[in-house]
């Protein structure tokens, strides 16, 4: 075998590798994330946060325009605090927003939901760092048998 | 007492051999760079150690996510989430299979014919021979062997990632009527770049040092009688395939644990 049709053969090779690399980033990986470039972020305070992690999707009606950047507990109680990383195209959340973690189907991942609030003249608009005030906590299924119990007593 | 001595002179030996491993590999790799030389080497090494484990590489990554398709579709649709066929094909490629069966199968394809190339060069003199004319058998000969083994392998598992998912994704999708986007979209979600494609990749690379290394050692080390370099063949293999399996745990229990 000559040197050059090695040198073909190893080039067929490496060009095959390139070709399986851009498959992976482009086809199966999620490169094409609105969290990447610019970003901005809000947090959110909620009594229990349920199965959210970190790199949850952050939704606006089903849209994912962020991804959630932190969990931690912060303060004398210890109150589960969520920062999120939102794309900075989206960065008109009013103050009176509210954030939700729901669950995507039965058993589907948890996300934060974000719903715009009005906006008239005294409401602000959030900026890097704010903080959504308005926020609903995860449904804990055990919390929800246990009211229910609880209500069924009641009568 | 005669346990003890031979547990002492085990761990003696084994010591030994790691470090006269160390020395072969440190004498081998480290030194002023000669590219007009080592260049047209190591496309040589490429083509024997990458090139020609591609088709082995191809159809078992093919095969292997086919099977992925086949028997996570059974699973997943009692459960009604078919559409999670994706990410469990995709992720159980690329953090373990990818890297794990293609170094096992390097071991068996280029490994033990490394063990076997330089242990026949020992028994004919070869070496001895390279060294008579003041060529440095190790810069020469285990160099570029070993540099072709570290590049190839980690292109080779990309190869066998790619492969398999398409694989999964004839089965899955094109056979057993899994949905189009979901299959692609719910894998997208949850496939990251950098967690999970990287870290195979890097998994995927101490798993070419690791094997390249030892069967590039046992070579070099073998007894040069028929018996020796048949051994040393074995061994490369045997030894690949638990060092790749052992690091395997760690690795994933460091990058994912």
């Amino acid at each position: 075998m000559t040197t050059r049709t090695m040198e073909l053969l190893v080039g067929i090779f490496a060009a095959a590798a390139i070709a399986a690399v851009l498959f992976l980033a482009l086809q199966v990986a999620n490169t094409s994330d609105t969290t990447r470039g610019d970003t901005y972020t809000l947090i959110a305070k909620f009594d229990n946060i349920g199965g959210l992690k970190v790199r949850s999707p952050v939704k606006v009606g089903g849209v994912v325009v962020g991804r959630v950047s932190a969990i931690r507990l912060e303060g004398e109680y210890y109150e589960p605090v969520v920062e999120m990383k939102i794309s900075s195209r989206y960065n008109r959340f009013p103050e009176t927003s509210t954030a939700s973690v729901l669950t995507s189907g039965i058993i589907g991942e948890q996300y934060i939901g974000l719903e715009p609030g009005f906006i008239d003249e005294y409401v602000q608009i959030l900026g890097d760092g704010g903080e959504v005030i308005n926020t609903n906590s995860a449904m804990v299924l055990e919390n929800l048998i246990g009211q229910f119990l609880f209500s069924q007593g009641d009568n | 007492m005669s346990v003890l001595h031979a547990l002492g002179r085990q761990v003696i030996k084994t010591v030994q051999g790691i470090g006269q491993a160390t020395i072969m590999l440190a004498q081998a790799i480290i030194g002023k760079p000669q590219p007009r030389k080592s260049f047209p080497l190591l496309i040589r090494q490429l083509y024997v150690v990458g090139v020609q484990s591609m088709l082995i590489i191809i159809i078992s990554g093919l095969f292997i996510g086919m099977v992925l398709g086949l028997q996570g579709y059974t699973i997943l649709v009692d459960f009604g989430a078919e559409q999670a066929l994706g990410p469990m094909v995709a992720l159980s490629l690329l953090r373990e299979l990818g890297p794990v069966v293609t170094a096992l199968l390097f071991a068996g394809r280029a490994g033990s014919a490394l063990t076997a190339e330089i242990g026949l060069m020992r028994a004919t003199e070869q070496l001895s021979s390279l060294e008579m004319m003041a060529v440095d058998p190790l810069r020469r000969v285990v160099a570029p062997r070993f540099w072709a083994g570290v590049i190839s392998m980690p292109l080779l598992a990309l190869m066998f990632n790619a492969v398999g998912i398409y694989g999964g994704f004839m089965v899955g999708v094109e056979w057993l009527g899994v949905d189009d986007g979901a299959f692609w979209s719910v894998m997208q979600a949850s496939v990251s770049w950098q967690d999970d494609i990287m870290n195979g990749v890097i998994k995927s690379l101490v798993f070419a040092v690791v094997v390249t290394w030892i069967a590039l050692f046992k070579g070099y080390t073998a007894t040069p009688t028929s018996p020796g370099i048949s051994a040393a063949t074995t061994q490369t293999v045997v030894y690949s395939s638990l060092a790749v399996l052992g690091l395997d745990f760690i690795l994933t229990a460091i990058m994912f644990g």
